[in-house]
């Protein structure tokens, strides 16, 4: 099955990691990300003031690619993507004198209307694989791996957006407990890990890292699993800053969800590109088994 | 923190203009502080983001100014999504920067960004990071 696919300027570099497994794993589970034609950058943040049209025009665009196409439906994997793209799509669904004059704007294009509808990954693999199927699809159980699911902000808020419930979200652990892992619960893990503040203030991101990392430990993780490229750098760069301020400190790996997914479904770990990941995600990995 | 109002020093354009670019309606806080007390950033702010609203209301835009709390905000909408009142306070907040930010003063000067930087970090928050802090 085909499904249309924006990946977002950051997966192309950065974030390989993130994409290559998720492609493969997807056709593992009998779905084809079909990425969709001339797509251009999504503007990495909703624009949140109220005469502020021009920048959605970059990604009511993409979302006017995907109905070219012919698709219903837009998957993202990168979490800033997916808040922008769906954000974008209920401005364009619900606010019509708003539409009406990006539409006018846009004259070259087809008009849109919010018509094709913006989901996760992970949302397919939970609405439509099901948690039962992902399971019975697993062929390297993750067994005894204590992973923390980090949400971070952009899956979850605003509630209109939102991938499940706001407060107490499960659908990391419910994945996690579909491939075998051990999932940790911690209450840090909607907390924000300070975003864009990276290039402005970058202390605070590490003040922001160490009480992520020190909670999800005290909770007795071993690694986080993760969703999006910025907390995975803003984690990534805050615990080497630690590491070097605190000996005491403890390193801890960051997977990105889609890894552990094309782990779990006994795909090459190459296609998982770990050697672009923070901390010791080999040494975790063959610790445990899963990796020779 | 102790503020001295008088009818001098509240800007009631300042409030006019927040309000059309938020599209909030300022009176709907009660300043029961669940946006402070969610907010991850507050202990690196200056004035917490209950506090920022009221001065905003109030139309007490010099200490708003003289305040870094808007631009510590990451938008992370802890404070969106825990208000009881249907506040979104992200939104006030976006519009205290851009009134800043549209008189071209930026907070960031994104030559100041090392190269290293610029190599290592992810487009994303480039993107979004210089959208947030430059005019």
């Amino acid at each position: 099955m085909s499904l249309a696919y924006y990946p977002g300027c950051t997966l192309k570099t950065k974030a390989r990691n993130l994409e290559e497994p998720a492609v493969a794993s997807m056709e593992v589970l009998g779905f084809k990300l079909e990425e969709i034609p001339r797509w251009n950058c999504c503007g990495a943040v909703y624009s949140l003031a109220e005469d502020d049209l021009i920048h959605q025009v970059a990604p009511v665009r993409n979302l006017i690619r995907a109905k070219e196409q012919g698709q219903d439906k837009l998957a993202t994997l990168c979490a800033f993507c997916f808040n922008t793209l769906k954000r974008a799509n209920l401005l364009m669904r619900e606010n019509g004198e708003k539409r009406d004059t990006l539409n006018s704007f846009m004259d070259e294009e087809m008009d849109y209307g919010g018509e094709v509808k913006v989901v996760h990954l992970l949302e397919v693999l939970r609405d439509e694989i099901g948690w039962g199927a992902l399971a019975q699809k697993v062929k390297l159980p993750l067994r005894e791996l204590k992973v923390a699911p980090y949400y971070g902000c952009t899956l979850l808020r605003p509630r209109e957006v939102a991938i499940d419930n706001v407060e107490n979200p499960t659908i990391l652990r419910e994945f996690l407990e579909a491939l075998g892992a051990s999932p940790v619960d911690f209450p840090e893990s909607t907390r924000c890990c300070g975003s864009y503040q990276i290039i402005s203030n970058p202390d605070d991101i590490s003040e922001y890292a160490r009480d992520i990392f020190n909670s999800a430990l005290s909770h007795g993780a071993e690694a986080l699993v993760l969703t999006c490229p910025l907390c995975d750098y803003n984690l990534g760069q805050g615990q080497k800053e630690l590491m070097k301020k605190h000996n005491e400190f403890k390193e801890m790996s960051l997977f990105y969800f889609t890894q552990l997914l094309a782990l779990a479904l006994g795909l090459d770990p190459q296609v998982c590109h770990f050697e672009l990941n923070y901390g010791s995600p080999g040494s975790l990995l063959r610790e445990k088994g899963l990796l020779s | 923190m102790s503020v001295t109002i008088s009818p001098k020093r509240l800007r009631r354009e300042f409030v006019r203009k927040v309000k059309e670019l938020s599209g909030q309606n300022l009176q709907l806080c009660y300043q029961c502080g669940m946006c402070s007390g969610n907010c991850p950033a507050t202990s690196n702010m200056d004035l917490s983001p209950r506090q920022i609203i009221e001065l905003a209301r109030l139309g007490l835009e010099e200490e708003i100014a003289n305040s870094k709390t808007v631009w510590i905000c990451a938008s992370c909408l802890a404070c969106t999504v825990n208000c009881p009142r249907g506040f979104d306070l992200s939104k006030m907040m976006e519009a205290i920067r851009l009134l800043t930010l549209r008189k071209n003063i930026d907070y960031i000067r994104p030559e100041d960004i090392s190269p290293q930087e610029r190599c290592e970090l992810p487009q994303i928050a480039m993107v979004s990071g210089l959208r947030k802090f430059t005019g």
